[in-house]
């Protein structure tokens, strides 16, 4: 029977911090036999196996579980880091913000809540009180001062309605209604 | 000196700002004591626990300006369980009840409620500052209280807390008759907030030298505030995007141009890359710049932003600077004296963008540097015997390794060398964290030369008690030891009990002590408050005094054990 290269040690169980190997962990044994100690209750980023069916399969999972308080970053920078990533990378829901030019407030929709541009356009002049003209693949909304327009993912501001729907809200980061004045484009 | 009347002994006393001079002063003699206790105007407290209002008051009758700090360093890192302590309130119904004019509050690490915001606002006529860092319990509620009665407030600085942002209305709050603010920082802040009334804000605050503004605050607004505020000093931005064809940019500019004041700039949550240059003619003058919460500003970008910064001294930013970057920071800026790099990915998914090379780049080029946070993918002891020689000047030196236990990339040995060369050649160095592979011998380093260090962190290192033993035998200017994760147990703790009289706090977390250890030590030493904090609920109080305690936080204190401690810490 040939033998087989089972490759055990990568599957070797073992109590260690990720990235470690066994030398660093056996110097470290002190009289009780005690190493590296890991918190297995408490997963410092809320990464839960169950949830991985629910993760996009871009998002990039990580793959060890993670030591208490470290690397130690303050909580509150790690969580303005982690909702960001939320925002963005959330699969259930796209949220974006909208702004308007001259309003004082800026409000969040969820483009997943829409079923195409006439949906979401009627709630945006719900949302901030406003007309916004004709749609033609020419011309552009026509009809009035108030224009639609998107950031995409390489930071270009669009004109909405120009693409599919589903490709506006994989690319949309934030939507911004202009008065025209403002508006440079022919 | 004592040939001159009271008088001009305190007179003179009051040219001394430094609370250790003063405290150094009351020493001499009785009466010394006596004149600068009526003179002193700013306390701080060290550890809210270490003392109650009554007796900082009886004390300090004349006092002014309090600075409060509550819960111990860790529970930065959520080590301490939230309910753990460290409550504003009690404090401040002291002083309400007893009138105190309380000017200036200065807090780190405590909780603040709404209550107690509320109670501040209507208690002190003639407050004026209130600065908040890593503190939570509250919400926009509180600041709104603050915001409508505080008449003569110039200050309200909220650093990294968590607040409930019940959105937007407190800012309408500051009534129009107020015109005294000199400095408001929201950034922390995650909601909206009226854009209109906080212009309106900035209008009428003619000495208005530092804002910081919230995520919520987008361009338009941030440029309208420039026109009105081109005195500023200090600029948090909030939102930096635009669609890059509007010709808000050239008016940007030219509104930045007019900001001949400007020294510090931070903020950029968001940004649209190709508006960036509009900063570039500010940053000539910059001395301060915080880029660590601008996540989407990329290594290149950076790097174009820091050639200009030529006389910058502080800098904070984010590790997608790259070791690359790190050597455009050596190039440019020769001013520099304080350097923090934060992970850009702090769950570690990333390995972290700078190592070594980064660290010695800087330390080569920024010869005044003396102060360092770094978080970086690997170390080795070349790179920090190689730092310790250039820069001799560190009072704080904190390496924080991704991977905590790693060792010398080159060579895979400890860091115990590296480290010792950084205590060895920085004699004025205060404070130290270290992180990677590292034996009881670092420890010894440590003790035999760490002469003026007053605070440690120590995480996953040692092999035994002797470690401990070293730095409390030989560190005696030691006044906060925080150890995590670490192989000392009760010989190193009982050693010299002592000790912790002259420091301020000791925190052990995973390490070996007992409670049998923690009972003794309590029991030699009633002058110190030794908490054992059962969270997990594995120990039982009365239980073993074999059992392994999982967190000890110690610390000295001249009013017994507190009142307000949950039902999870013990103190024995």
């Amino acid at each position: 029977m040939a033998s087989v290269d089972l490759h055990l040690d990568a599957t070797e169980l073992r109590l260690g911090l990720p990235g470690t190997s066994s030398p660093e962990i056996e110097g470290r044994k002190g009289p009780v036999g005690r190493s590296i100690k890991r918190v297995c209750g408490e997963l410092d980023d809320g990464f839960d196996p169950k949830d991985a069916s629910a993760v996009r399969e871009d998002v990039p999972r990580p793959s060890k579980t993670q030591v208490v308080g470290w690397p130690p970053v303050r909580s509150y920078r790690k969580n303005c880091f982690r909702l960001n990533k939320l925002e963005g990378e959330s699969g259930c829901g796209v949220l974006v913000k909208v702004s308007m030019d001259g309003a004082p407030y800026l409000r969040k929709i969820d483009l997943m809540t829409y079923k195409g541009y006439s949906d979401l356009l009627d709630d945006l002049q719900d949302m901030f009180k406003f007309k916004v003209g004709e749609y033609s693949e020419r011309d552009g909304y026509n009809g009035s001062e108030f224009v639609p327009t998107y950031e995409d993912k390489d930071g270009d501001w669009m004109l909405v309605g120009d693409v599919p729907w589903n490709m506006f809200t994989g690319a949309c980061k934030r939507l911004r209604i202009m008065k025209r004045s403002d508006d440079r484009r022919p | 000196m004592n040939y001159f009347p009271d008088e001009v002994i305190e007179h003179v006393f009051h040219f001394v700002e430094s609370n250790k001079d003063r405290n150094s002063i009351s020493l001499v003699c009785k009466l010394w004591y006596r004149i600068e206790r009526f003179s002193r105007l700013r306390v701080f407290v060290g550890n809210c626990y270490a003392i109650s209002p009554e007796r900082v008051f009886a004390r300090f009758p004349f006092m002014k300006s309090l600075f409060l700090k509550g819960k111990p360093h860790f529970a930065d890192f959520n080590l301490v369980p939230d309910d753990w302590g460290g409550f504003l309130y009690p404090w401040i119904e002291y002083m309400a009840r007893n009138k105190v004019n309380l000017e200036e509050l200065r807090l780190k690490r405590m909780i603040v409620t709404d209550d107690s915001l509320e109670l501040i606002a209507a208690s002190f006529a003639n407050f004026k500052s209130l600065v908040l860092v890593s503190c939570e319990g509250f919400t926009t509620d509180g600041l709104a209280a603050i915001a409508a009665n505080c008449r003569f407030l110039r200050e309200l600085d909220l650093q990294e807390n968590e607040i409930e942002d019940h959105r937007g209305q407190w800012i309408n709050c500051f009534p129009e008759c107020h015109t005294s603010l000199v400095a408001l920082n929201f950034a922390c802040l995650r909601g909206d907030i009226n854009l209109a009334a906080l212009e309106r804000l900035v209008a009428r605050s003619p000495n208005l030298k530092s804002l910081r503004l919230n995520q919520a605050v987008p361009l338009e607004t941030f440029h309208r505030i420039l026109v009105r505020a081109p005195q500023l000093v200090e600029l948090g931005v909030g939102s930096f995007v635009n669609d890059p064809e509007s010709e808000i940019n050239d008016k940007l500019t030219s509104a930045l141009q007019k900001c001949q004041s400007m020294r510090s700039l931070s903020g950029f949550f968001e940004v649209t890359l190709s508006c960036m240059s509009a900063i570039y003619p500010v940053c000539e003058n910059l001395i301060s710049l915080n880029l660590s919460y601008a996540p989407e500003i990329p290594g290149n970008e950076l790097i174009k932003i820091i050639q200009h910064c030529r006389k910058l001294q502080k800098l904070w930013v984010l590790d997608c600077i790259g070791d690359k970057g790190l050597k455009v920071v050596a190039d440019s800026c020769k001013e520099l004296q304080e350097l923090r790099v934060f992970p850009f990915d702090p769950h570690g998914v990333r390995n972290g963008a700078v190592t070594e090379e980064g660290l010695v780049a800087v330390a080569s080029g920024c010869l005044k540097l003396n102060s360092l946070l770094y978080f970086c993918q690997q170390m080795t002891n070349e790179a920090l015997i190689t730092v310790a020689r250039k820069c001799p000047n560190f009072i704080r030196f904190r390496l924080c390794i991704l991977n905590p236990t790693k060792p010398d990339a080159a060579t895979m040995q400890p860091l115990d060398e590296g480290f010792g060369a950084i205590v060895q050649s920085c004699k004025g160095l205060r404070r130290l964290s270290m992180s990677g592979l590292l034996t009881d011998r670092v420890f010894h380093y440590i003790g035999s030369f760490a002469e003026n260090l007053e605070m440690l962190s120590v995480a996953f290192a040692g092999d035994s008690d002797a470690g401990m033993l070293y730095v409390l035998n030989g560190c005696k200017k030691l006044s906060k030891l925080e150890i995590r994760d670490s192989p000392f147990g009760n010989v190193a703790l009982l050693m010299d009990v002592r000790k912790y009289e002259t420091m301020r706090s000791l925190w052990m977390s995973s390490c070996e002590v007992t409670m049998g250890g923690c009972r003794t030590l309590a029991k030699m030493m009633p002058r110190l408050n030794v908490e054992v904090i059962n969270d997990s609920g594995d120990l039982d109080k009365h239980g073993d005094d074999n059992q392994v305690v999982n967190k000890l936080f110690v610390y000295r204190t001249l009013v017994g054990p507190r009142k307000d401690a949950p039902d999870f810490v013990w103190t024995l």
